[in-house]
């Protein structure tokens, strides 16, 4: 009798135990915990060699995550909490380039590049076309070396 | 004693290239065929002292000889042995003096499996490849020796390998990643003797292709060990980050697919030569310089040597010499006349120039990200970082476009393709690869546009190959027999493409459903990531080779089932006294189950990162693929086969036809 | 036409020649700050000395001062104790120092043992302030003028070299506008 009840005093307390821990950072939704994780991972490091926040343990790497996190709690906007760090830190620590004038030229890279080589192969496909069917015409001594040639390698 | 043994035979070494890199092209250029003769003895010669050094050095560190000022700072008598072996390449010095030993093999297979060249062409390879063995060989003496001593005063122990390149890893990854470097250099060869010789023609992309190839495969391989690499020892469960080191390692890999498409269609229509040229200099340009980047200390990465302003400008001054030659040797040499051929606008041709637009532009993109901070610096405007949120949005769409059009341009015909007829064949595959790739999202998950994108790109590629397979080995004799009849070329291409959708599966599916938890637990708690349950057991210490640790323990359950037990650690080194975070990793065909431990909070409670990854093995058995594949198509039988063709230099014409190639071969 | 089509990357290559090579060198780790133009930010803290005082923003108006993050944790930090106890008596400079995620006790014991080179010490416990500043790593001090703007911002030690290079020019420059 006293195993019964202590097994069900057991699976009472197992099923209290099995409620999910917390996160370190701590959110309401599960929308919210993805938001918190692609911000760390969009803003650089200041002190490390290459690292998101998210990714580093630098001092300065938490106390930028927890200022993230007291923001989002706060309800600011990805925009807001990122302009709060930059105003901090510097252009630096944003891994994405805000489109200005000296960044014109990265961005616009890949479509020049992609669209410069459609150019250029529609630039060749014309050419291609008319050179239409025209084979190369031999003169008659040109025709008898080709044979001879020919002949040769047999 | 030994030590001055190995700096001299770098310095024999130096002395045999700067002939190879002459003599024979003298040679060559002046008709002499004694000169020329010279070159195989004077390659094998080269290989034989530079393997010489390279074996002294790791005697040096086998025997813990710390006199040694390379193997002071890389090594320590606690080190297991396999790791004082691979410290050999653990720094700057040792792992240059590997990339030679590449380069100087490459050079000798090069000399060994060119019998049926010209003996012109061959002798100009080889100076070629002199020339670059022989740069670099300077370089090594004059800045970068790895024989330097610190006599009188020996140190009684090493500084250590660094922890993080303890590791199975490590001791693959560099010489995986320096074979494909290194390998380009063949093909630049080719592309320079060409150019010298004038004799720029589909023969010549002919023997260029497999070099090509096998250089393209073992970097494919060795870029994934990195990735691989990166993503266990790290700690963060990441697998690419955009650093500038690994996009120094992507760069001369797109160019150099773009390269070996474009030799295809030289070497089958002996069209785009001027272009397929231009690309072998630039990947190995791309090559030389990822080397710089590295070692120079222009950019900051966690992957970077040890930087130093003076080796920087020499290896500038190296890179400048060869880049800058070669390019003008090209403008002023590479045929500007157009090759009479005429190709429709859905023509193989085409898609494959299409092929070589969107593989260029994702060059340019990732080129132009990694130096762009650089640019801006050095033209007073501040510091900027780009990072993953702009590679991924901008490389993205050009790896989409170009899966799109891979699985079109695999129906493709050479010369014309009608239209109306690709459309209609193209319905079918099309319907089953929404249906599946439909149902792969929602097997998943939620539908996230990109995922979708990203999905149908790999189902799209596997759908279009397995469809053209079908249709090429129907035949009257039945099914094997039509599969028989199919190349190891064409199925080299097959495997390579499949390999490649694989990699974008991974890529996809682990981007957008991998799930990744950062939470506070005690021991007995029970934290949830999907559908899987974790339960910390608790700390423990033990005692490794070389360190302590404090280990956790963690049962992972599914559907109440244990499905495994991870220990991940935190590691101290005797030497030295970094931390290491060890995460630990239950991995699978489908799915890894990823734990780290990261900062103690409290007296009992630690943070712990505990990630799901679906299909992130794809990412890198996706990569061997293609390299399997590429091995495959190398092994080929049109370039096992001895050819009647008088070798002389009276035969500007290719060989008629070869036997063996079989009819209606498109690969 | 086209042959000079084929000279182009041969440019290309030049100026991404120029541009490497003028990297060759370069600190790639220092960033400027991005408060140089705008004034110290708002806080509240104690003084180092006297936990009754509290100081703020005002504290820097007046006239040009240095601030100097440091902490007791810091190595480097001990390294130019010296060169601003010099820069302090020797040069009349007035130097503030911010006292960055110290505790109060061990920093009060290390200004006694070493010497106070400090007009007044913030303590920042928490490093909220060294936040504001974009503080990364210690040491860092910062010339700030007398209307309370910062004006420049160095990262590591402070010595003689410093001073005379890049912290005088500034505060001359600072001193001529007041």
């Amino acid at each position: 009798m006293f195993r019964l009840f202590s097994l069900l005093v057991f699976f009472a307390i197992a099923g209290f135990v099995s409620a999910d821990v917390a996160n370190v950072y701590d959110f309401d939704t599960v929308q919210q915990e993805q938001r918190f994780q692609k911000l760390a991972e969009e803003l650089r490091c200041p002190k490390c060699q290459n690292q998101n926040i998210s990714d580093s343990d630098a001092p300065i790497a938490k106390d930028m995550r927890d200022e993230v996190y007291r923001m989002m709690l706060d309800g600011a906007s990805n925009e807001d909490i990122v302009n709060a760090l930059v105003a901090r830190f510097g252009e630096f620590v944003r891994y994405k380039p805000e489109l200005e004038k000296r960044t014109l030229l990265l961005w616009a890279t890949p479509i020049i590049a992609v669209f410069g080589g459609l150019l250029i192969v529609a630039g060749v496909v014309i050419r291609s076309r008319r050179s239409d069917g025209r084979a190369p015409t031999l003169t008659a001594d040109q025709k008898a070396r080709a044979e001879k040639l020919l002949a040769e390698s047999e | 004693m030994y030590p001055e043994l190995g700096q001299l035979a770098l310095i024999i070494a130096l002395l045999l290239g700067a002939l190879l890199a002459v003599v024979p092209l003298v040679g060559s250029v002046t008709g002499r065929e004694n000169l020329q003769a010279f070159a195989r003895p004077l390659a094998s010669g080269m290989f034989v002292f530079v393997g010489l050094s390279f074996a002294v050095l790791a005697h040096a560190f086998m025997t813990d000889d710390f006199s040694v000022a390379y193997v002071a700072n890389n090594s320590n008598s606690l080190l297991p042995w396999y790791y004082k072996f691979s410290a050999v390449w653990g720094g700057h010095e040792g792992s240059l003096l590997l990339w030679i030993l590449l380069l100087a093999g490459w050079t000798l297979a090069v000399a060994i499996f060119s019998r049926r060249l010209p003996a012109v062409m061959v002798s100009q390879v080889l100076s070629v490849m002199g020339m670059v063995t022989f740069c670099f060989l300077l370089f090594i003496i004059m800045t970068s020796n790895p024989f330097d001593r610190l006599l009188p005063n020996v140190p009684a122990d090493g500084a250590d390998l660094n922890p993080l390149l303890q590791d199975i890893g490590l001791i693959m990854h560099p010489p995986m990643l320096y074979m494909g470097y290194v390998g380009f250099s063949v093909a630049f060869a080719f592309a320079i003797a060409a150019l010298i010789n004038g004799r720029l023609d589909a023969a010549w992309a002919r023997w260029s292709r497999p070099w090509t190839t096998i250089a393209w495969a073992f970097l494919s391989v060795g870029i994934a060990l990195g990735s691989w690499w990166a993503y266990y020892e790290l700690g963060w469960g990441g697998w690419w980050f955009w650093d500038p080191v690994e996009n120094a390692s992507l760069l001369p890999w797109l160019s150099g697919t773009a390269l070996m498409h474009s030799l295809a269609v030289t070497e089958k229509r002996g069209v785009f030569k001027s272009w397929t040229v231009l690309l072998a200099i630039v990947t190995f340009s791309l090559s030389l310089m990822g080397t710089f980047l590295v070692r120079s200390g222009v950019l900051t990465s966690v992957h970077a040597f040890a930087s130093d302003p003076e080796r920087g400008i020499f290896l500038l001054g190296l890179l400048a010499f060869t880049i800058l030659a070669s390019l003008t040797l090209y403008a002023f040499r590479a045929p500007v006349v157009h090759a009479r051929a005429h190709y429709g606008s859905l023509s193989r041709e085409i898609f494959l120039l299409l092929n070589n637009v969107l593989l260029v532009s994702a060059t340019l993109l990732v080129s132009i990200g990694t130096l762009y901070p650089l640019i801006l610096d050095y033209l007073d405007m501040g510091k900027l970082s780009i990072g993953e949120p702009f590679f991924n949005m901008t490389f993205s769409p050009l790896v989409v476009a170009a899966a799109l059009l891979l699985g079109v341009g695999i129906f493709s015909r050479w010369k014309k393709t009608d239209a109306g007829w690709l459309g209609r064949k193209l319905l079918w595959p099309l319907a089953v690869s929404v249906l599946v790739s439909t149902a792969v999202i929602l097997g998943y998950g939620d539908f996230k546009p990109w995922a979708f994108a990203g999905i149908f790109s790999a189902v799209w590629i596997a759908v279009a190959t397995g469809w053209d397979l079908w249709d090429k080995s129907s035949s009257r004799k039945g099914r094997i027999h039509g599969l028989r009849r199919q190349s190891r070329s064409y199925y080299g291409m097959v495997l390579g493409h499949l390999g490649l959708a694989m990699t974008i599966a991974g890529a996809t599916v682990v981007s957008n459903y991998g799930i990744e938890r950062d939470v506070r637990m005690e021991p007995g708690d029970v934290a949830m990531v999907g559908d899987y349950q974790f339960v910390f057991g608790g700390i423990g210490e033990r005692q490794g080779k070389n360190f302590t640790a404090q280990y956790g323990s963690f049962d992972v359950l599914l559907d109440g089932k244990r499905v495994a037990r991870l220990h991940p650690e935190k590691r101290q080194y005797a030497v030295g006294m970094s931390v290491m975070t060890e995460a630990d990793i239950d991995g699978g065909l489908f799915r890894d189950i990823f734990i780290a431990i990261g900062e103690r909070l409290s007296d009992n409670a630690w943070a712990i990162r505990l990630q799901y990854k679906p299909l992130v093995r794809w990412l890198w058995l996706g990569a061997l693929l293609m390299a399997a594949g590429g091995g495959l198509a190398v092994s080929d039988r049109r370039y096992r086969l001895k050819v009647r063709v008088k070798n002389s230099e009276a035969a500007p014409v290719p060989p008629a036809k070869e036997p063996g190639t079989p009819a209606g071969v498109v690969s | 036409m086209r042959r000079i089509l084929l000279f182009l990357p041969l440019l290309a290559a030049l100026v991404l020649g120029i541009i490497l090579f003028a990297g060759i060198g370069k600190d790639t780790q220092t960033l400027e700050s991005a408060l140089v133009g705008k004034p110290v930010p708002a806080f509240v803290l104690t003084d180092l000395h006297n936990p009754d005082i509290k100081l703020n923003q005002e504290l820097f108006q007046g006239k040009v001062r240095l601030l100097n993050v440091w902490a007791t944790w810091c190595p480097s930090c001990r390294d130019e104790h010296a060169d601003l106890m010099w820069l302090a008596h020797e040069k009349g400079v007035t130097i503030i120092g911010l006292d960055y995620k110290d505790d109060r006790t061990d920093a009060l014991t290390w200004l006694d043992r070493l010497g106070n080179p400090y007009h007044t010490v913030i303590h920042d416990p928490k490093g909220t302030l060294g936040f504001d500043l974009g503080v990364y790593g210690a040491p860092e001090t910062f010339v700030i003028d007398a209307k309370g703007i910062v004006r420049y911002r160095h990262v590591g030690v402070v010595n003689e070299r410093v001073w005379e290079n890049d912290l005088l020019p500034v505060i001359n420059s600072a001193r001529e506008d007041s």
